[in-house]
């Protein structure tokens, strides 16, 4: 089963990558074809089988609440493309 | 030359003061001056830093102030964050990155006393097997200029091979230490998921990243693994075990040591001349005195792959929504709004393997296809470490290839991902189970180098350092250097 330009199309705006046209040809070729690779999965028997998040036994990690030497406000934004005073500078979201 | 040296062999003589970290630095910049226009195995040249940390070192050492990698010049791969040294992960998102901190393993390494020469090649953003997906340039295997050094610590291990560097760290989520030191002919170390910390590692897929050694021998990855394991608080996944000394477990001897062969491991499309070399390789280890099952059955095997490329992207498409062009990075800034804003960001930002990954991962996570993907391969993966914990109950290491074949011209897979994906099957198993592995070399076909994958249970490094150094010590294939044409 072959990926639709239009499914393609739906996963780029879920990740918010912008395509051209020919990435999306590109993209439904390639796609597809790993998701086909994907198929072998169904074979394998997983009823009763928990899923692995991960592969250590830790769980709930906390530390202390206490103050510690952090970035500066000029370390933190240092590399931002735009920036306004002690302000990260985004476009507008309401519009 | 010597740039050629170990770090055991350099620490020597910087302790008997016959050479200072200045002369090793001077040598190691000359070298990477040298060979660099036919490699391309860095992204970036530190030399002043370099020289800096070099002067350093000898003051340290006058005073009488010397551990293993003092004055030692290292290589790191471009994914580790270094304080005020661009770090851009081989991709034009991070183009012009400066950290304002460093990793842990990179603080721990300054605080050695180890001069840094620069940063190391890579797939961008670590996705990839050949170092071909770096959006600056290709790097070339030293042993075949035409051929791809493995990847994706692609330039971490050729930095190693040609002597660039005397060792480097890289990163392995599926094989990217491993496959491309295999690739290279130089040791290289995966440890145990949780036992180094992550902290300024660029994150891929945190459940299976890992950064760990690429050294010319076994004796130097322990001495490495010394510097950089254990606890950090600053890295939620990283396990407060007590670190050992790595390199107290090296020995020659491994009469009672039971190691499996998972046969599995070698899979149809393999090639010749690596399965011979590695039935040649495992023969040596049963006359080193291991006993050998050459018929162990891992039989979720076949499945790993699948399963990885449906986590490894998944948690690749949440990591790297970070890239939104407002706090770091590249940001386009011709738009109309912020939504076109962030997709071009992303569209110009990323590569062209990094999309594909971002929205195989996506889709893998969105409604409706969740479970059928991403949970089903959380099952198999349950099904994998269960089999590697029950061979664990059986046998203290085991051992297959690194890799099916030796390494590919450049240009032969970087239109066909799934022929891609596939050199990576011996590898990415061991990242699902999150237990330690190595590559060391064991052979050439063709002139090519082949590489020996050792596996280890949880923590049980020391084991296969053991294997591997016993295997080392009775071969030559770790001194053999490639001519560089």
């Amino acid at each position: 089963m072959k990926l639709s330009r239009e499914e393609v199309l739906r996963i780029a705006r879920l990740a918010r990558v912008g395509l051209t046209d020919e990435d999306v040809d590109r993209l439904r070729e390639q796609l597809s074809d790993i998701l086909e690779n994907f198929e072998a999965l169904k074979q394998v028997d997983t009823t009763d089988v928990p899923p692995t998040t991960q592969s250590i036994p830790l769980q709930n990690v906390t530390k202390d609440d206490e103050v510690a030497p952090s970035l500066s406000q000029e370390q933190t934004l240092a590399n931002a493309p735009r920036k306004e005073g002690e302000y990260f500078r985004v476009r507008a979201v309401l519009e | 030359m010597i740039t050629q040296l170990t770090i055991h062999e350099a620490h020597g003589l910087l302790k008997s003061k016959k050479l200072s970290s200045m002369e090793l630095t001077k040598a190691c910049l000359k070298r990477i001056k040298e060979v660099e226009p036919r490699l391309k195995a860095l992204v970036s040249v530190t030399g002043e830093l370099a020289l800096k940390q070099a002067e350093k070192a000898d003051q340290r050492i006058a005073a009488g102030d010397i551990n293993p990698l003092t004055g030692i010049p290292v290589v790191l791969k471009d994914v580790l964050c270094t304080k005020g040294v661009r770090t851009t992960c081989s991709s034009r998102m991070l183009e012009n990155f400066v950290p304002p901190y460093d990793a842990t393993v990179v603080e721990k390494l300054n605080n050695c006393g180890a001069v840094t020469l620069g940063k190391a090649n890579m797939d961008e953003f670590a996705m990839g097997s050949s170092t071909e997906h770096s959006a600056f340039f290709p790097t070339h295997n030293p042993w075949d200029l035409d051929r791809v050094p493995g990847g994706s610590s692609g330039g971490s291990a050729v930095a190693v091979a040609s002597d660039e560097g005397i060792f480097a760290l890289g990163s392995d989520t599926g094989g990217s230490i491993r496959q491309p030191a295999g690739f290279c002919s130089v040791v290289g170390l995966k440890p145990t998921y949780g036992r180094v910390s992550r902290y300024g590692l660029v994150a891929f897929a945190s459940s299976l990243d890992q950064i760990g050694p690429l050294t010319k021998d076994v004796t130097d990855c322990a001495l490495v693994m010394n510097a950089i394991a254990g606890f950090d608080d600053r890295d939620s996944t990283s396990v407060p075990e007590p670190t050992p000394d790595y390199t107290k477990c090296l020995s020659t001897d491994l009469k009672g040591l039971k190691l499996g062969v998972p046969k599995e491991y070698f899979v149809k499309g393999m090639q010749p001349e690596v399965e011979s070399a590695m039935r040649a390789a495992i023969a040596k280890l049963e006359g080193l005195g291991a006993k050998v099952d050459w018929n162990v059955s891992l039989p979720s095997t076949p499945y790993a792959l699948a399963a990885y490329y449906i986590i490894a992207p998944s948690e690749a498409s949440a990591n790297l929504a970070r890239y939104d062009g407002v706090k770091y990075g590249f940001s386009y800034s011709d738009a109309d709004s912020m939504w076109d804003a962030m997709e071009k960001t992303r569209q110009f930002g990323f590569g062209d393997e990094v999309k594909r990954r971002i929205m195989l991962g996506t889709y893998a996570l969105s409604a409706g296809y969740y479970d059928a993907y991403y949970l089903k391969a959380q099952k198999v993966r349950t099904l994998i470490r269960r089999e590697f914990d029950q061979a664990f109950a059986k046998y203290d290491a085991l051992v297959t290839p690194t890799s099916p074949t030796v390494p590919f011209k450049i240009g032969e897979k970087t239109e066909d991902p799934v022929q891609m994906y596939l050199s990576d099957v011996c590898t990415l198993p061991i990242n699902i189970a999150g237990v330690p592995a190595l590559s060391i070399p064991a052979g050439f076909g063709d002139g090519l180098p082949i590489g020996m994958q050792l596996i280890g249970k949880p923590f049980g490094e020391e084991t296969i350092l053991k294997v591997a150094y016993a295997y080392e010590q009775a071969t030559e294939w770790h001194k053999m250097r490639a001519e560089i044409k």
